[in-house]
């Protein structure tokens, strides 16, 4: 079976790469937004392009957080030491 | 007879399981039997609304009705995926090819959530989105870095690959590991979003099986459509800067 030092090490690691890796992007997303919001009260009338061009860069920031989740996953359903 | 007393309700309603794929051997080759089958039903969907969707034009019908309207909504908006990325001059051709993808994980990011697959059970493993499974995610980032090395090749020829000294020889490195990250954060960002969401909802189901999941499946159909929409943009946008070289960088990344 799995040894249990790796298994626990496995699960820290884990829990500690999906929240680290949600700082960053966060921040990022905030301030994002914040921005979008600004530009929409500067100028009602582009409220479109800047909503497209705002969800477009969340996707791009999510997409970080999901790499995080990605190894976290890997290491809990796929363990490659276990 | 099902004893209601010792009916276990937990395991048979929800389940959650990752890793478990029903195998189909074609030779050498092993592959995911689970994922060619939804593939191949997503295709099948799509082939069949485009047929749906051309099939009742008429020459003399100027104005399109119905879901003719519909399939030509769609076409102006991959055609106008294509244009912002490609330029007015060469995205024409590169239209099926971006539309492809877009329609492609489009339909089965959302027939793997809106279709109850649980229903058809499986010896191993489950039914579920196509994009849930990495094999498919990178073999259609792979298939974006085949065509945006051919759009440059074929547009520029072996000018082509002035691109890797581009603004100064000391970059070399880094355009060298970006022809290496273009596919492997498409293929992952892809993956990752909708094998987080199918868990998300899956472990949610689990706790709590009635109503409380549903925000979280239309965050999915959201973020999933979003997600269709980012591959289909990035993959042109790659085609673009190919083709025309980093001009543009100012523009997405």
């Amino acid at each position: 079976m799995i040894d249990p030092l790796v298994a626990s090490a496995s699960v820290i690691a884990a829990s500690i790469a999906v929240g680290l890796g949600s700082v960053g992007p966060g921040l990022g997303q905030g301030t994002a937004a914040s921005r979008a919001v600004e530009g929409i009260a500067r100028q009602p009338e582009a409220e479109g392009k800047i909503r497209g061009t705002l969800l477009l860069s969340l996707a791009f920031m999510e997409a970080l957080t999901i790499y995080g989740l990605v190894v976290a996953l890997v290491l809990l359903f796929a363990n490659p030491f276990a | 007879m099902i004893d209601l007393v010792t009916f276990d309700y937990k395991t048979s309603f929800a389940a959650l399981e990752v890793g478990k794929h029903f195998y189909w051997q074609f030779g050498d080759f092993v592959v995911h039997g689970q994922v060619l089958i939804v593939s191949w039903v997503v295709m099948g969907a799509v082939l069949v609304a485009a047929l749906i969707g051309s099939s009742t034009a008429k020459s003399d019908q100027r104005v399109p009705a119905g879901f003719q309207n519909f399939m030509e909504y769609a076409l102006e908006y991959v055609q106008g995926i294509a244009k912002d990325q490609i330029g007015e001059k060469h995205y024409r051709e590169w239209v099926p090819f971006v539309g492809s993808l877009f329609l492609f994980i489009f339909a089965s990011n959302w027939l793997g959530v809106l279709v109850p697959w649980k229903l058809i059970e499986l010896p191993e493993g489950e039914l579920a989105a196509p994009t849930g499974d990495v094999n498919t995610t990178i073999a259609l980032a792979l298939l974006v870095s085949l065509a945006y090395f051919y759009a440059g090749l074929s547009k520029r020829g072996l000018e082509f690959f002035t691109r890797y000294v581009q603004a100064s020889p000391f970059l070399l490195p880094l355009w060298v590991l970006e022809d290496f990250t273009k596919p492997l954060s498409l293929s992952f960002r892809l993956f990752g979003n909708i094998l987080a969401d199918e868990l998300v909802v899956g472990v949610m189901v689990l706790l709590v099986p009635l109503f409380v999941p549903l925000p979280l499946m239309i965050l999915g159909l959201f973020t999933s459509a979003i997600q269709s929409l980012i591959f289909s943009t990035l993959a042109a946008s790659y085609i673009g800067e190919a083709m025309e070289g980093h001009g543009d960088e100012a523009h997405e990344h």
